[in-house]
């Protein structure tokens, strides 16, 4: 990476440019860079913050038809394709969904050409030693191997770098309009990748969809992805995927950052006791299914609670049974004090724990299966892991919606190039990652997909911009 | 779980701060668990839900200081949660080194560090054994040709009174450190200390294994990985004890067999003391010349002297006695055998009060770690894994 780089890339025309340097772009980089391409990248982010929402991610799932030395047993193409299909509710584009599945084959092999580390699934997500290879020391790490290969490869990188625009003349990319330590800048080239990610962060834009309900999320990653380059595309005529509603939200701690808090101010407590709204009552079953399957929709479930805030109370008996929180849980010896203390209606949330505890039947607690510890009568229920609240000191923790990503995006087909509204796909813009995830899922998550979009889009994307280029 | 905001500096923390800054790392890091398979440090970690002074004492020992978690943090500053694992744990082992040390009145000396220090003191004993030599043994330091006869300058039994007598000071003080070290993280019953823990933990503890525990090597940048600082680390270690042993065996030759030195370039002790001494001028030169070039961020600061002084005193010691063995049958032999002498005294004097003590605290707390390994099957040790 060359010093004074900033004021060189305005004046040489590259082949590509990847705008948005998370996981997508430096596998379109590296991939454009492998097919002979010259590259830059353009980072919204300072050096620092680079990486976009994959430093906060973990693993990437990869279907392989026998163990290999970090994933256990098989996970066949049509299992994939079927888990997708499940969680989506078949609201995918098949033979997209396909394509990547086949290709997620080779994505252990890709992350190791560029000096990415690979492993097997941490403790406590064993769930997924079959599916997902872990990233050793996370998405960072991987991130900081992939622009360390990019640096090799003499991929340019300009970081604190918001593109505020594209030069668009007929549906074509000229130049991406950066601004950059207060000046604006174009930066030329033959093709461009768009990598920027959904528009999570940009507060506005969520609640043009959520209303003032969007003030109390918190965005669990970057505070970078304001969804520009999304905008400006939607603007010049591209084709949408996906609704501005649609996201992958969870159920974080209300004490976490507003932006970037990422892993650790997930909550995992809900399935263990139980959740309350802040008029202190109950309004979904905390024990429907397992965790990592029900997680994600609890982000929306408090969306629409008022003032998007819920509690999560359980007693001393399952303390120590779910992953810690970096937060301290609020504790009290009795449900009235928990109340006060978290600034509920004591004699609300004691008619809700004294309700739910009077419906509990008796069985036999077991946390690895979907056990027969339920409530009888009770509204909404709770159908598994349903024990008694009674044995002080009692924990809370307020929880907040906690944004991972959005769905909305541009469409595209099966080369990545994105569609215009005319159906056409236009002739150099390319894109890869969240920005276009939508065309996969609309709706529902498998853990470790959207790595893998990104890694299987962003190599065809950045081998097609190249291939584009050369011509 | 207020993020404690300070910035980076040679600042000098409070006990107070430095365990609230371990704790809000450490629990930070248990929420996280990215880091599990760089290095023992994180399984450990994941069997505690909070953490005492005692949980911080042992995970800061058992840190190799990598540096791997550093750059893989996604909390690293400039994020607000500040997460610097390396250096929280380095400022938390130089805490562990004052306080598990004996005499405990003797832990300042850990602060007091620096490489002029160093040499002062070693200027001031070889100063003093000069003045001791002259008025009891002047005519042997006028001597012209002492012919390779060290002990006509220092008599042996003066040498076997003083270095004995020091030696089984630093002996016990380190003994005495590493015992209340041992009994302070590993309360609960004595059972694990096997033999195979004991022997595991010294064995990876011998080939520095968490130095490159994931199959590849540590950390001086991001993404710049060297084997040197290992190597550099074994050409330290191994010089050292090759010249302990060449002490060693010269003590017997003499006592047992009384053979007396000077002793031929071909000899056993002059062989293992001129392999050690070269192991202990590149070891320290290059572990020096590594530290310089490291990214600061991985290391505290306020360690530069206490790391400093002990690499500057190995490397004149050895260098001294180098030159000791080239020139012993010189007229210079007499002053610089004084001068040598007045170095291995102050290193000996500071190896229970320096950076020496590492060695100790690491490797009993890779033994806890094999103990704490064989009673969890479900630990899994990050090594078993790339």
């Amino acid at each position: 990476m060359r010093p004074e780089l900033a004021t060189d890339v305005a004046s040489q025309p590259f082949d590509v440019a990847v705008i948005g340097g998370g996981n997508a772009g430096l596998c379109a980089a590296l991939s454009a860079a492998d097919a002979g391409a010259r590259v830059v990248v353009v980072e919204c982010a300072p050096k620092a913050f680079r990486g976009g929402n994959s430093r906060h991610t973990r693993n990437l799932r990869c279907m392989h038809d026998a163990p290999t030395d970090i994933l256990s047993d098989a996970y066949s193409e049509d299992e994939y394709v079927g888990d997708l299909m499940r969680v989506t509710e078949g609201r995918t584009d098949a033979p997209l969904a396909r394509l990547l599945v086949r290709a997620s084959a080779d994505c252990p092999a890709w992350v190791r050409r560029f000096g990415g580390r690979l492993q097997p699934s941490l403790r406590g997500t064993l769930h997924l030693g079959r599916t997902n290879a872990f990233f050793l020391g996370g998405g960072k790490a991987l991130m900081n191997s992939y622009y360390g290969a990019a640096s090799r490869l003499g991929i340019d990188v300009v970081y604190d770098a918001e593109v505020v625009g594209l030069g668009l003349v007929d549906g074509r990319f000229t130049a991406a309009r950066i601004c950059a330590g207060g000046d604006a800048r174009d930066v030329r080239a033959r093709a461009a990748v768009l990598a920027t990610g959904g528009f999570e962060s940009n507060i506005e834009w969520l609640r043009d969809a959520w209303g003032d309900a969007a003030d109390n999320f918190i965005i669990r990653g970057t505070p970078y992805n304001t969804g520009t380059v999304l905008r400006v595309m939607l603007d010049a005529g591209a084709q949408p995927v996906g609704d501005a509603r649609a996201c992958h939200a969870i159920a974080v701690d209300a004490r976490a950052p507003k932006f970037d808090g990422g892993i650790v101010t997930r909550l995992d407590s809900v399935p263990l006791g139980i959740a309350v709204n802040n008029r202190g009552e109950r309004f979904y079953d905390e024990g429907e299914d397992f965790w990592p399957k029900r997680y994600a929709i609890w982000g929306g479930l408090i969306a629409r609670q008022p003032d998007q805030m819920a509690f999560s109370i359980v007693d001393a008996k399952v303390a120590g049974r779910f992953m810690p929180s970096v937060f301290p849980p609020i504790v009290a010896s009795s449900i009235r004090e928990l109340a006060r203390l978290l600034d509920l209606p004591p004699d609300t949330l004691d008619t809700t724990v004294a309700a739910y505890n009077a419906a509990v039947r008796p069985g036999s607690f077991d946390h690895s299966v979907l056990d027969d510890c339920r409530t009888a009568g009770l509204h909404p229920p709770k159908s598994h892991w349903a024990l008694p609240i009674d044995t002080p000191p009692f924990w809370g923790y307020p929880l907040r919606p906690g944004i991972t990503f959005t769905y909305l995006g541009l469409k595209v087909d099966e080369r990545a190039r994105v569609l215009m509204s005319n159906g056409e796909p236009a002739a150099n813009i390319y894109a890869a990652g969240e920005i276009m995830a939508g065309n996969i899922l609309r709706k529902g998550y498998i853990a470790g997909v959207g790595m893998t979009i990104g890694t299987v889009i962003g190599r065809i994307a950045g081998g097609e911009a190249a291939g584009h280029a050369a011509h | 779980m207020p993020p404690t905001d300070r910035t980076p500096g040679p600042d000098v923390l409070s006990l107070q701060q430095i365990v609230a800054q371990g704790q809000h790392v450490m629990t930070v890091c248990n929420a996280c668990r990215y880091c599990e398979q760089f290095c023992p440090v994180f399984p450990a970690m994941e069997e505690r839900l909070t953490f005492a002074e005692a949980d911080l004492n042992y995970l800061a020992n058992l840190c190799h200081n990598c540096g791997e978690c550093l750059y893989a943090c996604q909390y690293a500053p400039p994020h607000e949660f500040g997460i610097n694992v390396p250096r929280t744990l380095a400022e938390i082992r130089l805490r562990s080194y004052e306080q598990y040390c004996w005499p405990r009145a003797f832990g300042a000396a850990f602060k007091a560090h620096g490489t002029l220090t160093a040499l002062t003191l070693a200027a001031g004993l070889t100063l003093l054994m000069f003045a001791a030599t002259w008025t009891m043994n002047g005519d042997a330091l006028r001597e012209s040709n002492p012919g390779g006869d060290f002990y006509a300058i220092v008599p042996h039994a003066v040498m076997v009174a003083l270095f004995g007598s020091v030696g089984l000071f630093v002996l016990t003080a380190l003994g005495a450190g590493t015992i209340r070290f041992w009994r302070d993280v590993h309360r609960g019953p004595a059972a694990g200390l096997t033999a195979a823990a004991l022997g595991h933990g010294w064995r990876e503890a011998m080939t520095l294994r968490h130095l490159h525990t994931t199959g590849v090597d540590c950390t001086s940048a991001e993404e710049v990985r060297t084997p040197w600082r290992r190597w550099f680390h074994h050409c330290t270690s191994y010089g050292f004890l090759l010249s302990f042993a060449s002490t060693t065996v010269a003590a017997i030759y003499h006592t047992v067999f009384g053979w007396h030195a000077p002793y031929a370039y071909s000899s056993f002790p002059v062989v293992l003391g001129t392999l050690g001494g070269a192991g202990l001028l590149m070891g320290p030169a290059g572990l020096f010349a590594l530290r310089r070039r490291r990214d600061p961020a991985l290391g505290d600061p306020a360690q530069e002297g206490l790391d400093e002084s002990f690499i500057a005193l190995l490397f004149l010691t050895s260098l001294t006695g180098l030159l000791l063995l080239v020139l012993r049958d010189r007229a210079i032999m007499a002053p610089l055998l004084l001068v040598h002498l007045g170095l291995v005294l102050t290193l000996f004097l500071s190896l229970p009060y320096g950076k020496f003590v590492h060695g100790f605290y690491r490797t009993a707390a890779l033994v806890k770690y094999a103990v704490e390994t064989a009673a969890r099957p479900d630990v899994r040790s990050a090594s078993d894994t790339r």
